[in-house]
């Protein structure tokens, strides 16, 4: 009563409602302040701020010691959330299948090297220490390689990344070394932009299917999210407009801030080429509600269908304005067989974006000789050219002799034009009609066939059944091995006749 | 009750009768049914929503509202978008994240970029450009350049080119490990082995650090760091971590050695603030200063650390470079012979520092903690390692002898090369830190300073830069307490660079100390 009497005088005479409201709003929201304050701190805290420990242990230091501190071992120092959620095991069968495969190897199917590696290699056999050391003179040389360079990139090497890309894309657009940040890999490319264009909390719209790594490289250390949108058989799994406004209206109404949307093309893992209506399309659509587009051209050499490539840079090419929202991934270890060498590139019409990137390229920069032998590989033009050309013949050949396998098994795959795998429908082979069927099935794969795909659930596919098969890695003779394996597992599967 | 009325009326200042309407009601309440409860918690609950509903309208301001309208005609598509403006307009330049403004605006005005921009612009070189400015202020190691350039024309040839185009583990090839391990012991010439399956290879010591930040400490979370420390460290930790540096200063007084009063005052500053530290980062040997910490220090910093529970960070990247007559004491040693929980130490060493290769980008983590250890691993996929450089490494490593003789005459060119310049700079009244380690002087310039503060610190550096065209690394962007001190790197100099950068510090300190 002591407490509520005046109180309520407070209320009822001096002052009025003024006083009457506003002290207990004020005593709420210091409890609030309070709560929030005593919410971070973590249970296991040690009590007892002892100043006079380092006094206590002068003498006979290593016995005392072990005597004297209570606490010793028992309190277990603690990591950080992200820490934890990081270091947790993997239970993606992406990640899990991978890690088999590299306990027990052969017919690895879910990691495409490239096919042309052997051109690589001889190139390399012939002119790897001269390049890499700066030896043949036309390089920094030995000093160059040892001491500090810039952290996004040695210039030499922006300038024959910008001419291999423009090749490589067909020569539709050219690339501009001075909008070139080079980084150790596509994934730290990824991340960075990442960080650049979101805040925690804020989403990328993803079109679903698509690969497992965007999860790791745009969510781990960003705290940003991805809000798949997702693709149907019916439509060959390309994405629609109308798709992407529902989820971006969707994401509004949760009161989720979409900073951008994040595409593949070639899309991975279905293997589209988006043509040039959608592309156009798609920057409407970003213009009118204000959001950025990251384009992941990382498979944009690999193509091997009628259609042709088309690249985000050549869309706003030939517009004016709006060329501060698009940027562009690519890398070394796709196209150009190279992912030992950890070479990828931000591409940003932005120049924000490009300053901020060259500052946070420090965390993954490339090393010198690395960027020396590249430097050396594509500026032989002859070379790449050569290769690039090769290398879609190649997967050309091997694409329709894989296709033409899988058929014999009743098999059907999307009918794509570009990237390492095919995305092949077995929602026929699985019971029940469901991700754990779809697993199932993996398993079948792994265990009983011995070979390593990525089933559709990874991939975030709503339609269960389908899978992705790189077959890059295989040479001629080993399809019909591979296609023999399969249709071990296919003949499993069949529900009896 | 009339009496309460006439007050409200009185102090609400002849409310207007819709006012009254609110308030009798109210009133009402508060007297009679439901008492003091509804008087509280409906103001409450009305106070909850108003800043609710501020802290929402101070998002930035969300795009324009507007409904889907199909893009005119697929026909001459190009001129139609232009000439026919969407009727929403454009809604304005797409942002970039606050952090990344945050991030692009660290630093860019202060003495130690621009220091390192004019450099890159006006390089000195003994015969091309003898007026350029000399790069002081980068902790950067030349002394055995010719015998590491020696090494590679010989045994580069033999490089294989074998897997080093494939995918490999991005935490480092064991290979590489295991030279790295060797050559770590092989440095610090003590009994001490180091463990390969406890080592993650980075692009960099600037990764590690970043990496093990990421692991140990969440966003608003801080460590307590001695200073004067690298301007690098402020970037490495803070700028995508979310995580706060507490400077600890040291005193010239104490020759810029730790002192665990300091750090204890720090923690319960911290503490009272509401912060919470997460650990300690030390160099050691330190940098800029470089001195070396020797046992006792360590074992009463482990202690502080165990009693606190919280974790320590050591950068040991200039292990190779510690001259002079004190032992270089590595955390991997301490742990080992206490009986410490050795979970709570983790080490960052360079590998490419002492060989005169920071080019190569190579750094790695040593940690016990299996938590960190797992995350470093998974995590090192954003900065990992070229295979061919790794390569590179491990013949150059395993090549015991090399390393001995090279990291041998390192040592006995770097005492050299201290020696001349810290005398140098004493016949100009110049004194500087007597340090064994690290690849800079610290030297006190506060004699040459006209106002004993930062403003005349930069003016000084200032002018070092402009006039003496040095670019020496001033003790502000260190988070130095002290003003006058000055970090210059001796060790991209040639022996006869020394007398020109003496003679020009020479011109700058006349001009100080001369009667204005």
């Amino acid at each position: 009563m002591r407490l509520i009497v005046p109180l309520q005088g407070v209320v009822q005479g001096r002052g009025g409602i003024i006083l009457g409201s506003i002290i207990p709003c004020a005593l709420f929201y210091f409890l609030q302040f309070y709560l929030k304050r005593h919410r971070s701190l973590p249970p296991t805290n040690p009590t007892l701020p002892s100043t006079s420990s380092g006094n206590l242990s002068e003498l006979q230091r290593c016995s005392s010691r072990t005597n004297l501190l209570p606490r010793g071992s028992t309190v277990r120092v603690r990591v950080s959330a992200r820490a934890s959620s990081i270091a947790k095991p993997n239970d993606s069968p992406y990640y899990i299948g991978l890690d088999r495969v590299r306990e027990d190897p052969y017919d690895e199917m879910s990691n495409p090297d490239g096919l042309s590696l052997d051109m690589i290699e001889k190139w390399l056999s012939e002119n790897l220490s001269i390049s890499m050391l700066g030896l043949r003179g036309d390089g920094l040389g030995i000093s160059g390689i040892a001491t500090y360079q810039p952290m996004d990139g040695l210039m030499e090497l922006k300038v024959v990344m910008a001419g291999f890309m423009t090749e490589v894309m067909g020569r539709t657009v050219s690339f501009d070394p001075s909008q070139v940040v080079l980084t150790s890999g596509a994934t730290p490319a990824l991340e960075i932009l990442s960080f650049c264009l979101a805040d925690q909390g804020n989403a990328f719209l993803v079109p679903a299917p698509y690969y497992p790594g965007f999860d790791r490289d745009m969510k781990w250390r960003t705290g940003v999210e991805l809000i798949p949108v997702h693709c149907r058989s019916c439509d060959n799994f390309t994405w629609s407009i109308t798709a992407l406004e529902q989820a971006y209206n969707q994401a509004r109404k949760r009161g989720q801030k979409v900073r951008g949307i994040l595409i593949s093309n070639p899309s991975n893992p279905v293997g589209n080429l988006l043509n040039k209506d959608m592309l156009y399309d798609l920057l409407d659509f970003a213009r009118d509600v204000n959001i950025h587009i990251i384009s992941d051209e990382i498979y944009a050499g690999s193509t091997y269908g009628n259609e042709e490539f088309v690249s985000m840079a050549e869309i706003v090419d030939s517009e004016d304005a709006d060329k501060d929202r698009v940027h562009i991934i690519y890398g070394m270890s796709k196209d150009f067989s190279v992912p030992g060498f950890r070479v990828g590139v931000l591409y940003s019409f932005n120049e924000n974006v490009l300053a901020a990137s060259r500052k946070l390229s420090r965390f993954s920069s490339v090393s010198t000789p690395t960027q020396q032998l590249l430097v050396s590989v594509l500026s032989d033009t002859n070379f790449t050219r050569e290769y690039i050309k090769t290398n879609k013949q190649r997967i050309r050949s091997m694409y329709n002799l894989f296709v033409a396998g899988l058929r014999e098994l009743g098999l059907e795959c999307t009918k794509s034009n570009a990237g390492l795998y095919s995305w092949v429908d077995m929602s026929r082979l699985i019971s029940p009609y469901s991700e754990k069927g779809e697993l199932d099935l993996w398993d079948n794969l792994f265990n009983i066939a011995k070979i390593n795909v990525t089933p559709g659930s990874a991939c975030h596919c709503i339609e269960p059944g389908w899978f992705r098969f790189c077959f890059t890695t295989l040479n001629e003779k080993e399809i019909p091995i591979v296609v023999d394996r399969i249709r071990k597992v296919v003949e499993r599967c069949k529900p009896p006749v | 009750m009339k009496n309460p009325k006439k007050n409200i009326s009185s102090t609400t200042g002849g409310g207007a009768a819709a006012g009254m309407r609110v308030i009798v009601p109210l009133q009402g309440v508060v007297q009679g049914r439901g008492g003091l409860f509804f008087g509280s918690v409906i103001p409450c609950a009305l106070f909850y929503f108003l800043q609710l509903y501020l802290r929402r309208r101070s998002d930035p301001a969300p795009p324009p509202d507007t409904e889907p309208e199909n893009s005119s005609g697929t026909l001459q598509r190009v001129q139609s978008r232009s000439s026919l403006p969407s009727p929403r307009g454009s809604s304005g330049p797409a942002q970039v994240s606050s952090r990344a403004n945050s991030v692009v605006k660290q630093g860019a005005d202060g003495p130690y970029y621009l220091g390192l921009k004019r450099v890159e612009e006006d390089p000195y070189h003994q015969l091309d450009n003898p007026g350029g400015v000399i790069q002081l202020g980068l902790a950067e190691n030349r002394l055995v350049l010719d015998l590491v350039e020696e090494w590679l024309s010989d045994s580069a040839k033999e490089l294989s080119i074998s897997g080093i185009t494939t995918y490999h583990p991005f935490d480092g090839l064991i290979e590489l490990k295991i030279a790295a391990a060797g050559f770590m012991s092989q440095v610090i010439e003590g009994p001490h082995l180091f463990n390969p399956e406890q080592i993650v290879l980075t692009a960099g010591a600037t990764p590690a650090i970043e990496m093990l930040i990421f692991s140990l400490a969440d966003p608003g979370n801080a460590f307590l760091v001695p200073a004067p420390y690298s301007p690098d460290l402020d970037g490495d930790v803070k700028w995508r971590t979310g995580v706060e540096i507490i400077p600890v200063p040291c005193r010239s007084a104490d020759n810029f050695s730790l002192s665990i009063t300091s750090l204890d005052r720090a923690f319960n500053q911290a503490k009272k603030r509401g912060v919470k530290i997460r650990g300690i980062i030390l160099s050691n040997p330190s940098n800029p200063v470089g001195i070396l910490y020797n046992r006792e220090t360590l074992y009463d910093l482990m202690d502080f650390a165990t009693e606190k529970n919280i974790h320590i960070i050591s950068n040991e990247l200039f292990i190779g470079s510690t001259n002079g007559s004190d032992k270089f004491v590595s955390m991997a040693e301490i742990i080992e012979t206490e009986d410490f929980d050795r979970i709570r130490v983790h080490i960052v060493y360079g590998l490419s520092n002492d060989l005169s290769l920071p080019g190569l980008r190579i750094a790695l983590i040593y940690t016990f903690n299996e938590h960190v250890l797992s995350a470093s691993k998974k995590l090192a996929r954003f900065s990992s390692v070229s295979v061919p450089t790794q390569h590179l490494l491990i013949s150059m490593l395993s090549d015991t002898k090399f390393v001995r003789q090279t990291i041998e005459v390192s040592r006995e060119r770097l005492q050299r090369m201290r020696n001349e310049f810290v005398n140098g700079l004493k016949e100009l009244g110049i004194e500087c830190v007597n340090s064994c380690g690290g690849f800079i002087c610290w030297a006190d310039m506060s004699s040459l300073i006209k106002s004993y503060s930062e403003k005349g610190e930069l003016d000084l550096w200032d002018k070092l830069l402009n006039n003496a065209k040095i670019n020496a690394l001033p003790g502000s962007p260190c988070h130095c307490v002290e003003p006058g001190w000055f970090g210059l790197c001796f060790t991209t100099l040639s022996e006869g660079d020394i007398p020109l950068v003496i003679q020009r510090v020479r011109g700058v300190s006349e001009t100080c100390r001369s009667p204005s």
